[in-house]
């Protein structure tokens, strides 16, 4: 697998490939970028975007164990309570990360 | 570009150098068992910029796949981004290396911060944008390339780390809301990810749920647009 030649040119397809799926709503909406279509996608998209990001990052979770979904809602369940309370996005987080970062490591050692 | 900005940036950015570093990590280490220089993995990072994509990118790399096959895989597995595109149009006010800057390093999370955070100041947008996509950027670069030097010799345990993701989606998701102010967006995403997690592969449920809402929204806007005034139901 010492091929550097091949990596070379996989890493230029890979990096063009993925500046084109990013590039093209720019190159191909811009003269029509205030259809009013468009502004009321770019309105409603981020908060769903938000949601699905949110569940995609949980779409392996079966409930089969406690840190295969348990530990993971009282996690989000901390960031939402004190978001709410303090709006502080990084307090929410770290405390959030922190304790489910607790719950993993203490509750099934060697995981 | 002042030293005020660059702090603000770099506290918005903050949660993204928890998840970006151990997932960069994680991808050096895959990486690393390639039997590749470490260099190549800091490459990668660098001009790919992609998570799913350089976790794909190392099983296609194993299996020697063909450059056509990691052109449509790529191409079909960074289908989201298309979407992405469409709420920052007229948010990208500038032009040439800037704004190919932006577009380049629009992942999901520089997406999400980029939408769903405020400048200090207006006149400094750009700045701002561009200092948050070159955070995360080096996030993600420094991540990959400790992985892949340190390989399997790392002992630091940082399992569950990589929670900040979901969690600045959800404080995130909050944000939008204190925004938007109207909570069918936010219920009708949750079904969707729900029915599309039931009906196609997890791994597909990114792309198909995303395609699955703007039909939704695009309906839903031709159906209360006669009755635009009236009062907003709660749910």
């Amino acid at each position: 697998m010492q091929d550097t030649h091949y990596l070379l040119l996989f890493i230029t397809v890979m990096a063009t490939a993925t500046f084109v799926t990013r590039a093209l709503p720019f190159i191909l909406l811009y003269k029509i970028s205030d259809h009013p279509m468009l502004l009321y996608l770019g309105r409603y998209l981020p908060p769903v975007m938000m949601v699905l990001l949110l569940c995609y990052c949980f779409r392996d979770l079966r409930f089969s164990a406690f840190t295969d979904g348990p530990a993971e809602l009282l996690a989000l369940a901390l960031v939402v309570r004190l978001h709410l309370w303090r709006g502080n996005a990084l307090l929410s987080i770290m405390a959030g990360t922190g304790l489910y970062m607790f719950l993993c490591q203490s509750s099934l050692p060697g995981l | 570009m002042n030293r005020a900005l660059l702090l603000t940036a770099f506290k918005t950015t903050f949660p993204v150098l928890f998840g970006y570093i151990p997932m960069g990590m994680a991808f050096g280490i895959l990486f690393n068992e390639l039997g590749f220089h470490w260099i190549y993995a800091t490459l990668m990072a660098t001009v790919i910029y992609a998570g799913a994509g350089q976790f794909m990118a190392v099983g296609l790399l194993a299996n020697h796949a063909g450059l056509i096959e990691v052109a449509i895989t790529t191409l079909l597995l960074n289908s989201r981004h298309l979407f992405y595109g469409i709420s920052l149009i007229n948010k990208f006010k500038t032009r040439w290396w800037r704004k190919f800057y932006l577009i380049f390093g629009l992942t999901d999370e520089t997406y999400s911060l980029l939408t769903g955070t405020r400048p200090p100041e207006e006149t400094q947008k750009t700045d701002f944008y561009l200092l948050i996509t070159a955070l995360n950027h080096s996030y993600w670069v420094i991540g990959s390339t400790l992985g892949a030097l340190l390989g399997a010799n790392l002992s630091v345990d940082t399992a569950g780390l990589e929670f900040t993701l979901p969690a600045l989606f959800m404080v995130l998701a909050i944000e939008q809301y204190k925004s938007v102010r109207e909570s069918r967006p936010f219920v009708m995403a949750a079904g969707v990810a729900f029915l599309s997690i039931w009906l196609f592969s997890r791994d597909n449920m990114l792309l198909m749920s995303i395609l699955l809402s703007i039909v939704i929204l695009l309906l839903f806007r031709r159906a209360k647009r006669p009755n635009m005034r009236l009062k907003k139901g709660s749910l």
